[in-house]
């Protein structure tokens, strides 16, 4: 089947190209990209649907490259079919799931389940990031190879820090020595022990336990140096703090080869929104204060941090209507992740260019997966947003099965009203002019 | 006039007319406790729950008077395990409650936080009694009853808090309430019993106990909540004695006539020394007094302003 989509602005970083232009797919890959594009004429369904996409952003299709799907074992939260169509919906062609299932993926088997369970559901790609130690325990390492063989596209013990230095240096080095990413969730846990938020005013206030900035300096740090003294590379998840992002900017600038994610909550919220004590703003980590969240605007602007992911992380009422202390921590993004992401882009603080980049071409570069770029003869996986579109975050209509949000009955204005996936439509939004 | 809130969960946004509100409210309750036959028939027909998910001597029989001696119908719930444990969530257990048609319910609880879902859930006035570290407000108000009966005002006093302030919840709830009402106020403590950024709070810090206590009109003292620490937070019980203990030696450093208070039960020899705890200057037993006045308060404020 052939696809125009006619008129819009395509912006893609991957090519430097930011203008009014047609783009053509074929067979599921790009096929052409330029100005006035004829309408290929052919007979017997020869002819290509023609879309109009006049006003939209027309962009690779975005990637987010940290979620949580809970398939196999808590699928009373999430399930791979639920996961992605939540991710087509927020406009991902693509998502990355983290290992930490029941039974953990840390095994061929688990591995090739998930990716089985994508295949049958047949709707955004779905990249499993395999453990770093097996059951998430930080003991010894799992099968990296077998684990790549069998579709794994990272590795990480995301959810729990890999405390022992020793196996993260024999991590980063295997992991390197096959062209594999580690994605390492930085926490020390002594120092956080057995905090529930960000430690600052506010916990004090709310004799909530905290957990200090330096819990994750200190491990962002440690990781750099393992990287720096290995050469190799090493991904910092969900940078929160200011610390952290002033660590990264120097490791960058002394040639280490860090790159780094954040999540939407931390360049949104501060730890004040917890003074109403709602479970769905317990995060780990935690939600930072002011000085954090600007400087991680500030990473995202210089490009210290490459890419923002949601950690769409999904828990049912069981496990967040209960008190602040006992909730699971954790709340779900994939579909409020680009429209608060663009409110960056309304602020002035990010162009959409380097928006577009930042979710879609750096985490396909740093997931060495294919995607992030419109190319010709690139996977046809597209992104039409409309920035204008506003819109309010309305629970009750996501694709999700959990209803962990903190943004609900937000106004936003940005929204993904098309994605595409190797050439297919595969979400639609309910807009007349598409 | 009335209370205008539905709940009392903390002391951090109380005004200060409010607090004057229940503070004056109290004074006139004192007497009933001193009478022969100690009941008034105010709120005959009101159905008070005391649901305790903390052990609880004092607070606990302080409410339970205190809604007795109104006439109200008390109830206790004492649960020593917490609701997660128990299998019911807490949300489930207030619902249940909710169906039996109680009016007030007063809740302990170790979750910071917990007495606001019960708040946001149900229509019923909530009074929290103690929530983790959180707040503690009742405590507080009956301390500032009991200092403003034995100083007249509270405005321009200075005041010391000593001891573990950050898993305090009665220090907490005496911060806002007093510098509220225009007190000056000092926390000392060991530095790692100090939350972080409490000086944003209006307070004083010290870590030296005499410097704290200089020109100390009230001293209160917290209890070593040996149950609310990690084992190795501090060396020891005698470490601490020795740096932070109210001796008769160490209260000389205050003013001559400051007051020693302490929320109770009070552990001997750690926080204070038995001469002072006991001593002309300690007014400990008073504030267990005060206490049922000032819950006899809210329970009549919070019950009258739904009427």
């Amino acid at each position: 089947m052939k696809l125009m989509l006619k008129g819009g602005r395509i912006i893609d970083p991957s090519q430097d190209i930011d203008e009014t232009m047609d783009l053509l797919i074929e067979g599921g890959v790009v096929s052409k990209i330029a100005k006035n594009i004829p309408a290929p004429r052919g007979k017997a369904g020869g002819g290509a649907v023609v879309l109009d996409m006049e006003g939209k952003i027309v962009a690779p299709g975005l990637i987010d490259m940290h979620t949580h799907l809970r398939e196999p074992g808590h699928e009373y939260k999430e399930t791979i079919l639920s996961g992605s169509l939540a991710a087509l919906a927020g406009g991902f062609t693509a998502i990355a799931c983290m290992a930490n299932t029941k039974p953990v993926n840390d095994s061929r088997s688990v591995t090739e389940f998930i990716l089985r369970q994508a295949a049958c559901a047949n709707l955004a790609r779905i990249y499993p990031v395999a453990a770093v130690s097996i059951n998430l325990e930080g003991g010894c390492l799992t099968e990296f190879a077998d684990l790549k063989d069998a579709g794994a596209v990272a590795f990480s013990d995301d959810g729990k820090p890999v405390a022992d230095s020793g196996l993260m240096r024999q991590a980063l080095e295997y992991a390197c020595s096959l062209s594999m990413p580690v994605l390492s969730h930085c926490e020390d846990r002594d120092l956080a022990g057995e905090g529930m938020m960000n430690e600052g005013f506010v916990s004090t206030e709310l004799g909530l336990t905290g957990i200090p900035s330096i819990s994750e300096d200190i491990m962002v740090s440690r990781d750099i140096e393992l990287a720096c003294y290995t050469g190799t590379s090493v991904h910092i998840a969900h940078v929160s703090t200011a610390g952290a992002v002033e660590l990264i900017r120097n490791a960058k600038a002394r040639g280490v080869k860090v790159t780094a994610e954040t999540a939407p909550h931390y360049f949104t919220l501060t730890d004040e929104a917890i003074r109403t004590y709602s479970t769905d703003l317990k995060v780990y980590p935690p939600l930072r204060g002011i000085e954090d969240r600007n400087a991680v605007r500030e990473g995202l602007r210089d490009g210290t941090i490459d890419s923002i992911a949601s950690d769409h992380a999904p828990h049912s009422s069981i496990e967040k209507d209960v008190e602040f202390a006992y909730a699971a921590p954790g709340l779900i993004g994939l579909e409020t992740s680009l429209g608060l992401s663009l409110a960056l882009v309304d602020k002035g603080i990010l162009t959409a260019r380097q928006l577009i980049a930042i979710m879609s071409m750096n985490p396909a570069r740093i997931l060495n997966v294919p995607g992030g770029s419109l190319r010709k003869g690139e996977l046809a996986d597209v992104t039409v947003i409309d920035m204008e579109r506003t819109w309010t975050v309305d629970m009750k209509t996501f694709r999700s099965q959990s209803r962990n949000c903190p943004f609900h009955g937000w106004a936003l204005k940005g929204k993904a009203v098309m994605t595409i996936v190797g050439g297919a439509i595969k979400y639609r939004d309910n807009d007349p002019h598409l | 006039m009335i209370l205008e809130r539905k709940d009392v969960l903390g002391l951090s946004d109380f005004s200060a007319a409010e607090i004057d509100l229940v503070l004056d409210t109290a004074e006139t309750f004192r007497e009933i406790s001193t009478r022969t036959i100690k009941k008034v028939p105010t709120l005959r027909g009101i159905t008070v729950i005391n649901l305790f998910y903390e052990a609880s001597t004092r607070t606990r029989t302080s409410f339970e008077i205190a809604a007795k001696r109104l006439s109200a119908d008390a109830v206790n719930i004492s649960s020593s395990t917490s609701s997660v444990v128990k299998g019911e969530t807490l949300s489930d257990t207030a619902k249940t409650l909710e169906a039996m048609s109680p009016d007030i319910i007063v809740i302990r609880h170790p979750c910071a936080g917990a007495p606001h879902i019960l708040a946001r859930l149900l229509s019923q006035s909530i009074i929290n009694a103690g929530d983790g570290s959180h707040e503690h407000p009742t405590q507080a108000l009956l301390d500032m009853l009991t200092i403003r009966h034995k100083k007249g005002a509270i405005q321009g006093l200075k005041v010391a808090i000593v001891g573990d302030v950050k898993h305090s919840r009665v220090a907490r709830s005496n911060i806002h309430g007093l510098t509220t009402m225009g007190a000056s106020v000092t926390v000392c403590g060991p530095a790692m019993l100090m939350p972080r950024a409490v000086e944003r709070m209006g307070v004083v810090v010290e870590t030296n106990m005499k410097d704290a206590l200089r020109d100390a009109d009230v001293i209160i003292m917290l209890r070593m909540q040996l149950e609310r620490q990690r084992s190795h937070v501090f060396p020891s019980s005698r470490e601490y004695a020795r740096l932070f203990c109210l001796t008769r030696l160490m209260l000389e450093n205050a003013k001559p006539d400051a007051i020693v208070m302490h929320p109770g039960p009070i552990n001997r020899g750690i926080e204070i020394s038995p001469d002072v705890a006991d001593g002309p200057q300690s007014v400990i037993l008073e504030q267990v007094t005060n206490g049922v006045a000032i819950r006899m308060a809210l329970l009549y404020l919070l019950a009258g302003g739904r009427q």
